[in-house]
């Protein structure tokens, strides 16, 4: 039933007597182009995404990535808000690790500010988000496995993320939209015990995650799915724009906490991963180390913090404890300011990054001096990898473009803001 | 180190870019002019390193003229070094595309185009990123209403309902 086109399989183990070979004998059918539309509504297109693709056969040709279903004017929402109410928008931006997105706003708006938070707030901060990256490098080998079939991959992930959302339930109060950064520090202080009943649950996860590398790394069907697939070179993914662990997975050592530190990274020990070959099993692998760094990050910062304040005691930028609000009138004053008019960033506009998840998480933020934002422009991490999604599926076959779309971890709250 | 940069740039193109300043928290910016914009890139990627442009956006200044501005962010990744160009460009202007230089810049001129209406001239595929083709207006402009209505669009034609939708390029 071979016929000149649409042979699965790579091209280049075609060798000389095989069978493949000898098709140059028969009569090439020339077969029509269809068009497949992976519609917003999918089950292996995370978020909602329409991606058309072109198949020549099996083999994709073309494809054409539209996004914007799931845009909820964030950008818009934020210029109407005060400053502090942005925060719960940050999180629904990346919402399996909305952490991330919180500090990274923080950080920002503290960068106009010129503002620098306690000692103990940057270490809250840091543990949560490594809390969260977590999360989602968890939901991402979960979501990888669970496309290629193996279901049980993504049960387990599930149960270890799980886990680390009870630890964040009982530090800012939910397991998803945190909302825990403010400008100038963290809502609350970690309960008591939390620090060694989070130690417990991060050796939990690491049984998880051993478990879940144990099952993949050396699985004959997952190697064989991942490996070759979704290549770009290294020079590319710098022209595209990749940050974050696909960059890394191209061999460039790129990574916004050694590069740049922010809070306290330059205080703990980890290291960074990076892979070689630039495919969807690099990535993969960088995931799963990236889980073991988090966890030696998180396990430093809960030895190194020190009891202390959570929030930079300035009644300009953070709210005053509720005592000195219903006792003086310097508390009343300062809360109802801030509550009606919001914080008064000074003007200016500024580029602030962060290494998220996915990759640097920008925000680049334009304040006319009053309370709230001028301008919030989110600098999503996926978008290079969405942009250069065609050309690393462009001539495999289509159902290599689902691991290529996992590994790039489309998340549709930070793509489509 | 990006002042180095900035500096060599100012000294290279005296008409283009202007008014070099730091920013908050030590980031080296510039303001360059619409027309050069282009040259200026690739300057800055051929000779002084700069091959990522990991942020590209656009800002509204309802009443001054000109109306917007479009801000580079760029990265050196061998130096490690970031620089922020800024340019102003006035309503109905077109702003050449930069998608020569860096293809990543790609998806974030056609927000520019989408969010702002800054057309952007030779754009390998200038269409909007995240609204709908059939959206009126540009929703991020300061006067485009936050809670903006739209009329009903009618339904998109399929042109053979038997055999589904064309060519990728097409519908």
């Amino acid at each position: 039933m071979a016929t000149g086109n649409g042979v699965p399989g790579r091209p280049a183990e075609v060798a000389a007597g095989s069978p493949a070979a000898e098709d140059s004998l028969l009569a090439p059918l020339p077969t029509k182009r269809m068009v497949l539309n992976m519609g917003p509504s999918h089950p292996a297109t995370h978020g909602v995404t329409k991606i058309v693709v072109e198949l020549d056969g099996e083999t994709v040709t073309d494809a054409k990535i539209e996004i914007g279903f799931l845009h909820r004017g964030f950008e818009k929402s934020c210029e109407n808000s005060t400053w502090t109410q942005v925060f719960p928008y940050t999180d629904r931006l990346n919402y399996v690790s909305s952490i991330m997105n919180n500090v990274g706003y923080a950080l920002a708006v503290e960068k106009l500010c010129k503002l620098d938070v306690p000692e103990r707030a940057k270490y809250l901060r840091v543990i949560s988000s490594e809390l969260h990256r977590i999360c989602d490098h968890l939901t991402l080998v979960g979501a990888t496995g669970l496309e290629l079939g193996a279901m049980t991959i993504v049960i387990f992930a599930v149960e270890a993320r799980d886990l680390v959302w009870d630890r964040l339930t009982e530090l800012c109060g939910a397991r998803l939209t945190s909302n825990y950064a403010r400008i100038g520090g963290v809502t609350r202080d970690m309960p008591e015990g939390w620090a060694e009943k989070t130690l417990k649950t991060l050796d939990r996860v690491a049984e998880v995650r051993e478990e879940i590398d144990a099952l993949l790394t050396r699985n004959r069907i997952f190697a064989d799915r991942l490996r070759g697939v979704g290549v770009i070179s290294r020079a590319d993914a710098i022209d595209y724009g990749f940050t974050g662990p696909c960059l890394r997975a191209t061999g460039e050592p790129y990574d916004v906490r050694k590069a740049a530190p922010y809070l306290v990274y330059d205080r703990v020990d980890f290291d960074v991963p990076v892979g070689t070959n630039g495919d969807t099993f690099d990535r993969y692998l960088i995931r799963i180390e990236e889980l073991r760094q988090s966890d030696r990050i998180v396990r430093q910062c809960l030895a190194q913090s020190e009891p202390g304040e959570i929030i930079v005691q300035d009644f300009r930028y953070a709210l005053p404890p509720k005592p000195l609000v219903y006792g003086t009138i310097e508390g009343v004053m300062a809360h109802f300011k801030q509550m009606m008019e919001g914080v008064k960033v000074p003007a200016g506009e500024a580029y602030s990054y962060t290494e998220a998840a996915n990759g640097e998480l920008g925000f680049y933020l334009v304040s006319d001096g009053g309370g709230r934002p001028y301008k919030i422009g989110v600098r999503a991490p996926v978008w290079p990898m969405l942009m250069a999604l065609p050309s690393m599926t462009k001539g495999r076959l289509l159902a290599d473009l689902v691991p290529v779309y996992d590994s790039i971890n489309y998340i549709a709250g930070e793509v489509e803001q | 180190m990006s002042k180095a940069v900035i500096d060599a740039l100012v000294a290279r193109f005296p008409a283009a870019v202007h008014d070099p300043y730091v920013g908050v928290g030590g980031d080296d910016c510039a303001f360059v002019r619409r027309e050069s914009i282009l040259e200026v890139c690739r300057f800055l990627k051929a000779e002084s390193g700069f091959d990522m442009a990991p942020y590209i956006t656009a800002v509204d200044y309802l009443g001054q003229t000109p109306r917007f501005e479009v801000v580079y962010n760029l990265y050196a990744t061998k130096a490690n070094a970031r620089v922020r160009l800024r340019v102003k460009v006035g309503e109905g202007e077109e702003l050449p595309s930069v998608t020569s230089v860096w293809r990543g810049a790609d998806w974030f001129e056609r927000y520019c185009f989408d969010m702002y209406g800054i057309r952007i001239a030779a754009h390998p595929d200038l269409r909007r990123l995240l609204m709908y083709d059939e959206f009126e207006g540009h929703p991020l402009r300061k006067d485009y209403p936050l809670r903006g209505r739209q009329p009903l669009v009618p339904e998109r034609e399929v042109r053979d309902i038997f055999r589904g939708p064309g060519p990728a390029t097409r519908d």
